[in-house]
């Protein structure tokens, strides 16, 4: 191998069609162990096709994945939902409405054949900063926030060495937004994990991203550093307009 | 400048199984021809607030204010039928998401044409000509063939203009933005900004801008009401923002992370009590 460490994870040429629509142009990244990469675009740019392709969960038509040094074949293995786990955008869909806080954390354990599972849970929830009294509480009985807690729980659950983050935040008010990414790099740092996270919000990606790549229409439009994009060392006018108007609205000079 | 809409105490109560949930508990503002942004987090009582003003809120909830004054109509005093006569003619409203908010089976021409002919009488013809130029004015290109599109056809921007479109047609003299941008791409969000911009400048309108974003709150608005826990706590200048007293304003505009700043981990709001008493 060229590097002495294999990258967390590498995506080559990746191309997604849905029917007739090329949702990915073949787009290659890679992601190092322990690395937070951020893919920022508007809505239809691919960014979250990216991430539902190698979480297996997008019609894969051409390039190639690889995870921790193994290609990914067309069906994911169990093995592979040990290393990756992916956290939605929507609490509020992505919990079932009708099972416990308990119950969700245990079917991924029941899933993997785990053994101590009532430690596993307990501690789960302790990492998250819930607590045991939300075991048994249902999702409806939980705060966006709390959903996103118990969201974030079952990912980490299986012990896995790279997450993928949808929007993890964008349905969250600021303050929980906050308390969130504080948590997510909380965990990161504990566990040395890999975060693949997507966001249309540049200042979220620029905060818990070393790097990141802009994404337009399926395909790269650039990729930079964080510290270059907050210091506006951009070569493409489109990154330079997502900038701008993440900076809010500007009224043009008035002309009286 | 003389107020155009006056609202003083105002409570919103909505009864439930477990008790009487107070949603907005004793507002008070005035509104000139200005901007004036209500900014709140989830559950603050900002949409409430301004569906009351609109009167849409369910019929079981309770709404009391000492005033509740548009224009020299004492809103919960007047009859049904003219509080309809008012609302899409002369106090309009634009909701967060054009995907639910239009009818999805009437094309957008004929919504604003119906809109149009609710409020006033005119010719088949005339509204046809009115809804197009509006559609010209909040800048879709090509408004004959966006006239004949369904709302399914159009893209979230498009749509969410077809919506300011549609409100404005009427010419209203207030207008209740609810989260009109929050369901946009940040590069489109800006666009349909900046037409609202000039139509409520150049038609000396009032607006109220309900948003939970306070950043851009305060780059659009002339002035803020913060809301928490169904009050405000603090009515501000959208220019002195930064310079906030209240601690739950600061916390909001200290909780975002900020491109250009380094801060690990991200201030969090540590929630008083005393700020919901």
């Amino acid at each position: 191998m060229n590097n002495l460490q294999v990258a967390a994870l590498s995506v080559e040429n990746l191309e997604v069609k849905y029917d007739r629509f090329r949702a990915l142009r073949g787009v290659s990244l890679d992601v190092q162990q322990g690395e937070s990469f951020g893919l920022v675009g508007e809505s239809g740019s691919g960014k979250s096709t990216l991430l539902r392709a190698v979480a297996g969960l997008a019609p894969v038509t051409g390039g190639a994945i690889t995870v921790n040094g193994k290609t990914l074949g067309s069906s994911r293995t169990k093995a592979f939902y040990r290393e990756v786990q992916m956290v939605f955008q929507d609490p509020y869909g992505s919990l079932h409405p009708r099972q416990t806080v308990d119950r969700l954390l245990l079917e991924p354990l029941v899933v993997h054949g785990f053994a101590d599972i009532e430690k596993r849970i307990l501690r789960a929830l302790d990492e998250v900063g819930l607590g045991s009294s939300f075991r048994f509480r249902y999702s409806h009985q939980l705060s966006g926030g709390q959903r996103q807690r118990v969201a974030i729980a079952r990912a980490l659950i299986l012990e896995p060495s790279i997450l993928l983050l949808d929007e993890p935040t964008s349905a969250l008010d600021a303050s929980v937004q906050a308390e969130v990414l504080n948590l997510l790099e909380q965990i990161r740092r504990d566990r040395k994990l890999t975060f693949l996270m997507v966001s249309h919000d540049l200042a979220v990606v620029t905060h818990m991203c070393d790097r990141l790549m802009v994404m337009q229409n399926g395909a790269e439009v650039e990729r930079l550093s964080a510290t270059d994009l907050a210091r506006h060392v951009v070569k493409e006018d489109y990154t330079r307009n997502l900038l701008l108007a993440s900076e809010g609205f500007v009224r043009p000079e008035a002309s009286i | 400048m003389s107020a155009l809409l006056t609202v003083k105490d105002l409570r919103v109560q909505f009864p439930t199984r477990t008790g009487v949930v107070d949603a907005v508990r004793g507002v008070s503002f005035t509104l000139g021809r200005e901007r004036l942004g209500i900014v709140g987090e989830s559950g603050s009582g900002k949409s409430q607030t301004g569906r009351a003003i609109m009167g849409l809120t369910p019929h079981h909830a309770k709404i009391t204010a000492d005033t509740l004054n548009f224009d020299g109509m004492d809103l919960l005093d007047i009859s049904a039928k003219e509080r309809r006569s008012l609302r899409g003619n002369r106090i309009a409203m634009i909701l967060q998401d054009p995907k639910y908010s239009l009818n999805p089976v009437m094309s957008i021409g004929r919504q604003i044409v119906e809109t149009l002919r609710t409020h006033e009488k005119v010719s088949k013809a005339e509204a046809r000509k009115r809804a197009l130029d509006m559609l010209a004015a909040v800048q879709i290109r090509d408004p004959e063939r966006v006239f004949n599109l369904h709302p399914h056809e159009v893209s979230g921007g498009m749509g969410q203009r077809a919506m300011i479109a549609m409100m404005l047609v009427t010419g209203p003299e207030l207008l209740i933005a609810d989260e009109p941008t929050s369901a946009l791409d940040v590069t489109v969000q800006l666009d349909v900004l900046r037409i609202l911009d000039n139509l409520v400048r150049d038609r000396g309108m009032g607006l109220i801008f309900i948003s939970h974003d306070l950043r851009l709150v305060s780059s659009f608005c002339d002035r803020v009401i913060v809301m928490y826990a169904g009050r405000i706590v603090e009515e501000i200048a959208a220019v002195d923002l930064k310079n906030a007293k209240h601690p739950y304003t600061r916390g909001l505009m200290n909780c975002m992370p900020q491109i250009g700043t380094d801060r690990h981990p991200l201030p969090v709001l540590d929630r008083k009590p005393e700020w919901a008493a």
